[in-house]
Formats: structure tokens, sequence, C-alpha cells
């Protein structure tokens, strides 16, 4: 029982870090109906720049603005020069031209920091760890990243559900002329809602420092599992990119640890030992194409466009 | 216009001097990025050293070493051996961290009859049934290590040990080497993701089975991740980890207090005394600042081995067969001290129990403890068909 | 006017691939015949993927799959002995034409994004799973011990002999797509991408036809694959990684979607490229990367079109 718990917790962990890079890129294309792929290569700025600063300053909070602040100025960045223009193309050719950005940020880090990756250290105050039941002990930094990814999901509703800029997100989501007409400035209301995109990013960035490589090409992975998650979770949808972040998080861990002792019971060892990392990974895959063959539009779509 | 482009750079290529001066072109490949490009980092730095230390000079001949960056990528690997073969004509190829970017590469470098020497992966197919006359090891074969360990562990009658490899040729050597000599229980085997960071649900599933000890095998960035984790998770101080090329030189800095008082094997280390390792360290250290690791020093024995080949034919290139019996009479001042080649090419050599201790200066290092084996061949040499 | 462009840079292209091995192999190069007839596979790859991207407006990020399919043919054969060139290549083409009416039948009931992921879902699934097939050499990759036996009829492991097959597979195929392109049928894909709510008014069956499309050009990229295999000799799952696929779409959109010789001079302008920066300065994907950039956001009739002197007007689609 001690091991599901633990799995259980692994899951969610992993879950809210998907939620995180999720709500930025859902948010982006529900309302921009943008499809950004060099979202990974803001997550990939938010983990070096506070594997730097840590590394520079031993401060974990700094580490954290400093994350923040530069995936803001590049997200800003980035949608001036390149976004403006991709807004009225082809979904195609804002995937061509993000593609192109991956490959250019992740030669960019390359030059700044070099080929070989950046570590960082689980920082003093949340190093150790919490027994949760009697002789189970589970790392503290993971119960904070799990604590800290719910946080910022309770502020993002409260954000977007009840203040007047998140009304104008909604709205600008729903008609995006009637609120340009009604002398609302669109054009900074989307590089708001870019900036806050890219902070979400950096922050799952930052977070994800201590647990994972910081190296070129980490933001990859983990955006291919974003856009399942919001394709499962409905595009758009804060609630959908929630729930799907967190079940595709728990059905990783679960898939992963349980899948191949599981075949086992019926299968000989050796064939086990295939199946099951095999399964394990296209397990998220299966379940995407599973969930869009009985709801095209995902689990919670949103009403009305 | 593009096509007039193409055409006109075929046709440049007959106008480059078809005889240059004659030189010794030396194609490495290691991996230059990603967690990994930290042992790719050691190669390149000592075989530079070992070049610069030769004056520049292979066998009298003036020389280059050409990088490649196989991003520990099988396919990559392969594909820049083979551009290293055709379009560089390389007149020997080294280097080599992964088992199976050296198999993927192997095929095509042994039926060029370029002479390949290996400068860390050691595959058992290649000391056994795949062994080729212009191959050598400048290392040691894969399960020759594990076996000191295990033969260690054996010794101490240890029983219940779990353990870890990652899920690729070198991997599953790893393990069976240390099968061979440790005969107690073994709690479980367990093969992760090449290249996985994230090791919470294996680490998970070891206090679930709990055993008595752990032993593992995580080069590179894999270590640093899994020891790191593993000392945080508390479970160090219950049950003890073993490693084999998982805390070294390469990933002590970044471990750092999580390794204290690890127990490691190798062939070599930097406190291995004889004159030429001596001379090795001091002036690595002194070049760059920081403590070599067995890479390094493999690289380093690679460079001077093909320098002993090639003066020992006195720079004609073209005889290969007696390059390749200059190398195998290992007649060249070794790091390790000096060794013998067995009939598949692979040196017979010691191993060493290491510790990870402080040093004076209060750096962490590996410090030799005790010999376990002396003279050790390798398990597969009867495999071999050649001679 | 364009037309006689058209011609010439088309024409003097194939010449210089027809006369290179001899140059290439005269001066001592053979590493030339290497790369030309790695590019002009992947021009392969990349012509299919035009021919449901640029005419028929599918947006497939899971190309790179076919083309491991048809790579693992030939290995997963040649590893049980089977060395047979006529029945690996033909397992390969069946083996792709399958999957491809398997992936398409499921994706094509999406659109939009929903179509962009699923594919690549699959190309993903497709990828672990080659991973973790052990037996064939999981991430290792596999070694495939001598090329597809063809008898007396061609011997595919002279690099030369490898090179013109490929060339005349290249040729065959670009003359074959632009008969497919001017026929009835390709005339009603392409409309299908213009205005598929207009076609299914009309009475057309949009389904089927985008799916015959989507199975045709997965084969074609399958036997890209098959072709691969035997010029590397080894397979791994890195040939389906979904950055491959990416990196085919780059060499259409490079040399010019929508145009069927196009994708041809993308794949060696990519290519070369590639091994020209690299050669330069490590750091050559910095400038790769804006590269694609500048040339979606300005140009969509790519390097080809720019050649032949032609703008296409850039409009936006419905949906």
């Amino acid at each position: 029982m001690t091991a599901v718990l633990e799995q259980l917790l692994n899951g969610a962990q992993f879950g809210v870090m998907l939620f995180l890079m999720a709500a930025g890129l859902t948010l982006i294309f529900g309302i921009m109906n943008l499809i950004n792929l060099a979202h990974g290569s803001l997550y990939m700025a938010g983990a070096y720049v506070a594997a730097a600063t840590f590394a520079a300053f031993g401060s974990f909070l700094l580490a954290l603005l400093a994350a923040l602040a530069a995936a803001v100025a590049l997200g800003a960045a980035i949608e001036i020069v390149v976004f403006r223009t991709l807004y009225d193309r082809e979904h195609l050719d804002q995937v061509l031209a993000t593609f192109g950005l991956i490959l250019f940020f992740n030669e960019l880090v390359r030059m700044i920091w070099g080929a070989t990756a950046l570590y960082m250290q689980v920082p003093a105050f949340l190093a150790g760890h919490v027994e949760l039941l009697s002789g189970s002990p589970y790392p503290t930094y993971r119960l904070a990243v799990i604590g800290a990814g719910l946080a910022v999901a309770l502020l993002l509703h409260l954000l977007i559900a009840r203040t007047r800029i998140g009304m104008l997100i909604r709205a600008g989501a729903s008609n995006r002329a009637m609120v340009d007409a009604l002398g609302v400035n669109v054009t900074l209301l989307y590089t708001l809602v870019f900036a806050l995109g890219a902070a979400l990013a950096a922050f799952a960035g930052a977070m994800a420092g201590p647990i994972f490589t910081v190296e070129s090409g980490m933001g990859e992975s983990v955006l291919i599992l974003a856009f399942v998650v919001i394709v499962i979770g409905g595009i758009g949808s804060l609630r959908g990119a929630f729930v799907a972040a967190l079940l595709v998080g728990i059905v990783d861990a679960m898939g992963r640890a349980f899948l191949r002792p599981l075949l086992a019971s019926f299968m000989s060892h050796a064939a086990a030992d295939n199946a099951g990392p095999a399964l394990a990974s296209m397990l998220i895959y299966i379940l995407m194409a599973a969930i869009l063959l009985i709801r095209p539009q995902g689990l919670f779509p949103p009403r009305g466009r | 216009m593009k096509s007039t482009i193409a055409v006109a750079a075929a046709l440049s290529l007959l106008v480059a001097p078809a005889f240059a001066e004659q030189s010794v072109k030396i194609g490495f490949v290691t991996t230059l990025s990603g967690p990994a490009g930290v042992i790719g980092k050691h190669m390149k730095d000592a075989s530079t050293l070992a070049l610069e230390m030769l004056g520049g000079k292979i066998g009298g001949l003036p020389a280059t070493i050409v990088y490649g960056d196989d991003q520990f990528k099988p396919d990559v690997g392969r594909q820049i051996s083979e551009e290293m073969l055709q379009r560089d004509k390389v007149d020997f190829m080294t280097g080599f961290i992964w088992s199976n970017v050296l198999l993927a590469s192997y095929q095509p470098i042994i039926r060029s009859g370029v002479i390949l020497i290996g400068a860390n992966a050691g595959p058992h197919e290649l000391a056994g049934a795949m062994c080729a006359p212009n191959y050598f090891s400048a290392s040691w074969q894969n399960d020759q290590t594990p076996e000191a360990m295990g033969k260690f562990m054996n010794d101490q009658k240890m029983n219940d040990v779990y353990l870890i490899a990652p899920d690729y040729a070198a991997g599953k050597d790893m393990v069976n080497g240390f099968k061979r000599y440790f005969k107690g229980k073994v709690a479980a085997e367990v093969y992760t993701k090449p290249g996985q960071s994230d090791y919470q649900v294996e680490i998970s599933q070891i206090r679930q089975a709990a055993p008595k000890a752990l032993f593992i095998f995580l080069p590179g960035g894999m270590g640093i991740q899994f020891v790191k984790q593993y000392a945080q998770s508390g479970l160090r101080d219950q049950i003890p980890l073993y490693s084999a090329f998982t805390v070294d030189e390469t990933t002590l800095p970044a471990i750092g207090d999580a390794a204290a008082g690890n127990y490691e094997v190798s062939f070599w280390s930097p406190d291995l005394d004889n004159p030429r390792n001596r001379q090795f360290v001091a002036a690595f250290r002194a070049k760059y600042h920081y403590m070599p690791s067995y890479y390094a020093a493999q690289s380093f024995d690679a460079i001077n081995m093909i320098d002993a080949a090639v003066t020992a034919v006195k720079g004609n290139l073209a005889d290969k067969q007696g390059m390749i019996a200059a190398i195998d009479k290992a007649d060249f001042p070794s790091v390790r001290g000096a060794f013998k080649y067995g009939p598949n090419h692979f040196p017979i050599e010691n191993f060493y129990l290491l510790k990870i201790v402080k040093d004076a200066d209060g750096e962490y290092v590996r410090k030799i403890q005790s010999t376990i084996f002396a003279d050790h061949a390798d398990a597969y040499a009867s495999e071999c068909k050649m001679k | 006017m364009s037309v006689a462009r058209r011609s010439l840079v088309i024409g003097v292209s194939l010449a210089a691939l027809a006369i290179t091995p001899a140059i290439a192999l005269a001066a001592g190069e053979p590493f030339y015949v290497t790369l030309l007839t790695r590019i002009m596979i992947f021009a392969i790859a990349a012509l299919s993927l035009d021919l449901i991207l640029g005419y028929g407006g599918m947006v497939s990020f899971g190309h790179a799959a076919y083309l491991g399919i048809g790579a693992y043919a030939v290995g997963i054969l040649a590893f049980y002995g089977i060395t047979s060139g006529p029945l690996q290549f033909a397992v390969a083409i069946l083996a792709s034409a399958a999957a491809a009416a398997m992936i398409g039948a499921v994706s094509l009931r999406t659109s939009g994004v929903y179509f962009i992921m699923i594919t690549l879902a699959f190309a993903q699934m497709l990828y672990f799973l080659a991973e973790s097939l052990n037996i064939y050499g999981g991430d290792d990759g596999l070694n495939i011990a001598q090329p597809s036996d063809f008898g007396r009829l061609v011997d595919l492991g002279d690099p030369p002999t490898l090179y013109y097959v490929v060339l005349a597979v290249l040729l065959v195929l670009l003359l074959l797509s632009r008969q497919l392109i001017n026929s009835r049928f390709g005339l009603l894909v392409q409309g299908v991408k213009s205005n598929e709510r207009r076609m299914a008014a009309l009475g057309f069956p949009t389904f089927r036809y985008k799916l015959v499309a989507f199975i045709l050009s997965g084969t074609i990229c399958g036997l890209a694959g098959a072709l691969f295999a035997n010029l590397t000799l080894f397979c791994s799952p890195s040939i389906m990684h979904w950055t491959r696929s990416g990196e085919i779409m780059m060499m259409v959109i490079l040399g010019g979607m929508g145009s069927l010789f196009g994708p041809v001079l993308g794949a060696a302008l990519y290519l070369l490229l590639e091994t020209v920066l690299s050669g330069a300065t490590e750091h050559w994907q910095a400038i790769l990367g804006p590269l694609l950039v500048l040339v979606v956001l300005f140009s969509r009739s790519g390097f080809f079109g720019m050649l032949i002197g032609e703008r296409t007007a850039r409009g936006r689609a419905d949906g």
C-alpha cells in the first residue's frame, strides 16, 4: 500500500509540473489561437537561469525570481518579434516557425552555458524527507513541488475567474473583435497572456532543476507531454489541463512502476521485461487516442469561442 | 543556382592538393554534449595533452586529432565514424565511451582496415566472437570491473544485493560480470532507461525490496542524479551503496558529500604509484586544474599507443601489420604500469578496490585500498578465434 | 517564362545529380556519393510528405514513423536471415501502407491541431515500441549484415549502384506524382485542402480521398525507409523520433511546399547546410533555426519558388 501511495505522489509531482507547462500552453492556444512549440524552450530557459543563479548566489528564492524575470522578458521579446506576425497565419506556419525557434534556443543555451549539463542542488531548507506513513519517508522537495504547483493552480483560477484582467482574458478568448471594439488594448492583452504563460513554464523549469538534468533540449520531452495533456483536457480549458495533467502524471508513474510486475504475473519474465517498459512508455499516447475517439474535443472543452 | 554550386564544389575538390605532407590523422569519437559531455571533456583534454607532450607529433610525423560528438546515440556515432573514414580519411580511430555506440560503429571501421583503439567501452562481443586484428582495447573488457566488485562483495560474505544498470549493452555486461564472481543472493536486477534522470520510482522500489546492499552501474549524468537522489531519500545509511564507473572523477564534483565513504572498483586511480602515472596526473592537473579520471587515463594511453605503433614502423603508415604487431607488444609507458595484451587484444591487468575519501585539500577523491585482482584476464578470450 | 526557368532549374539539378558519382569517385572522394544518396532518400521522404501537406493540407507531424517502418522491415527480416530484396521491399511497402491506413483512419477523423497532435502521438508510440524491443536492439539499434539482395539485377552494396537506383526511384516518383497531382484524384484532394465543406457539399467522399492520399504518402515514405536501411546498414529508433518528422517538414518548407521539385531542393539544401555548417561551426543550429523562421514568415514558396521567380499568394486557409 505504501508503494502505491509513493507512486501516487510521484505521479502527482510529475503531474503538477505538467500542469504548469500545460496551463501556459492552453491559455495561449485557447485565447490567441497560437500553437507555440517553443514553450519548451521557455521551460529550459527557466531551468538554466535558475540553476546558474543558484550556483552563483546560493539563494533558491533569488533563483526562482531570476528565472521568472528571464522568462517574462524572453517571452515578451519573442511575442513582439515573431508571434505578432504569426497570429494571422495557419497553424502549420506557427508549428514550423516555432520549431525553428526551438533549434535556435537549444543552440543558444549551448553557446552561453556550454554543452555539458548544469546541476542544481536541492536547496538546503527543502532537503531531507518527511515521514508520511511510518517507515515511508518521501523527499521534502518533491512535496514542496506538489504544494507549489497546487498553489499556482489556485492562484491562476482566482486570476481568471475573479479579477478584471481574468475577465478580459476570457472575453478576448470569446470574441477578440468585440473586446477590441470596446476599446481594450488587445495587443497588450495578448502580450500579457503570453508573458504569463512564459512565467508558468519558467517556474516549472526552475522547480525541475534539482530533479532533472538541466541540459540543452530538455524542454522537448515535457513539451510533447504538455500537448498531450491539453489535448486530453480540452484546448483552452484550465480545469481540463489540471485534471488531464494529474491523470497523465499518475498514469505514467503507475505504469512505469507496476506494469512489468503485473505482466510478469501471467507472462514469462523475459516477455514482461520487454513488454512492460514498452507499454509503460506508450500508455499515455494510448490514453490520449482513446479519449479522443470517445470525446474528440477533450474532457472539458471550453464553452463557446 | 544551387545545383551549379554543387557542381562547382565537386570540381573544386579536384583542384585540392592530392598529396599533402605525410601526416597522421586520428579520429576521436566521444560525447561532447548533454550530461555525459563531462566524460568527453576528460577524454578530449587528456588526448590533447598526450599529443602536446609528444610535441604535436605521432611517430615523428605531424599529427592532428579530429573530434566527433556522438551525442550518446549509436546512429550518430556510426555516421560520424563513417564520415571520419571517408571524408577525413583518418589513419586511426579511437575514443568511444559507450558500448552501444562502439558496436554500431565497429563494422565499417574494421572493414576499412583502419586500426581502432577503444579508449573506454569494452563490450564482450568484441572480446569474443567479433574480435579483429585491427581492434585493440586501451581500457578493459566491460565485465572485468564489476567482476572485481563481485569478488570483493563475495569475499565479504554479503548477501541479498540489489542491482541497477542502464538498459544497454554495457549495462548487461556489468550485471553479468558481477554475477560471475558474486555467488550470494541477488535481490533484483533492474534495468533503467539510458539517460534517465529521475530515479524516484526506482528508489521507491528499492525501499520496498529492502535489500542488504545496492550495487549500481550508472555512468555520467545518470550516476550523478541517482546518487544525489538516493542520498536525499535517506536510504543511504540503511542500504550501503557500491558502484562501478559511477562515482568517479567526472561525477564527484557534482555529487560531493552524497558519496562519502562509498566503495568503487577500477584498474586505475590517480594515486596509482608508478613514474608514468605521477607524470601524467601532475601534467594534467597543472594544465587543466582538475583531477583526471580513468576516461582521461585511457585516452592518454591510447594516443601513446598509436605513437608507439607509428614509431615502430618508422612512419610507414601503410604497414598495418607492423603497427598491429607493435601495439600487441604493449611496449610503451602506460599509466597503469606494465601490462600485457591477451590473445583477443584486451589488456591483462590489475583491479583495485577504491574508497571515496576527502584528501588534504578537502576535495573528494578515490583512493586505492587494496588489490582485488592481479593480472586479471577477461572471460571471453577463448571465444576469440584470432591467431 | 516561368516554365522555361522551372525546366532549367530542374534539368540542371538532375544533370548534376547524374554526373556527380563519376566526378566524386574520380577525385577519390566517395563521401559525396554517400552524402548525395542520403539527400535523395530524404528527398523522397519529403516528396511524400509534400503530397499530403502541400497539396492536401494535412499537417502530418509523424511522417518519420514510416521511414522507420520501412527501415526496420528490412532490418528485422535481415535479422532472421531473410535477405531477399524483393521480399524485404515488398514487406516494407505493405507494412507502411497498413500502418498509414490504420493511423489515417483514426487521425483523419480529427482536424487542425488535434490532427497534428495525434499523428505526432502515433509516431512517438512507434518510436517507444522500437526502443523497447530489445530483441531487435532496442535503443542500441540493429546492425544489418548485408544490403537487400536483388541477385544479378543490381548490387545495392556498391555505393554508385545504390546511388543510381535511388536516383531512378526518385525520378519515377516525381513523374508519377505529377500524374497524380494532375489527375482527377489529385485535383479532388487539392479541392479538399482549399475548402473541405464545399467539396463535401458537392457530394465527394472527402474522408476517403484524404485517407487514400495519406496511405500513398506513407507508403512512399516507407520505400524511402527501406532504401535508407540499405544505405546505412543500420536502423535505430531515432529514425522515428518526432524531431525527425520536423526535419522532413522543414525540408518541404525550405524547398517550397506545394511544388513537386521543391522538396527535392529542400532536402538537398537542409542536408548540405547541415554538413557544411557543422563543419564550419558547432553552433550551426543557431543559424538554421532563424533561417527556417524567416522562410516560414516571408516565403511560402521556398527556395524553389525563389529560383523560378514565383511567389504564391499568402492567404489564410479556412479552419
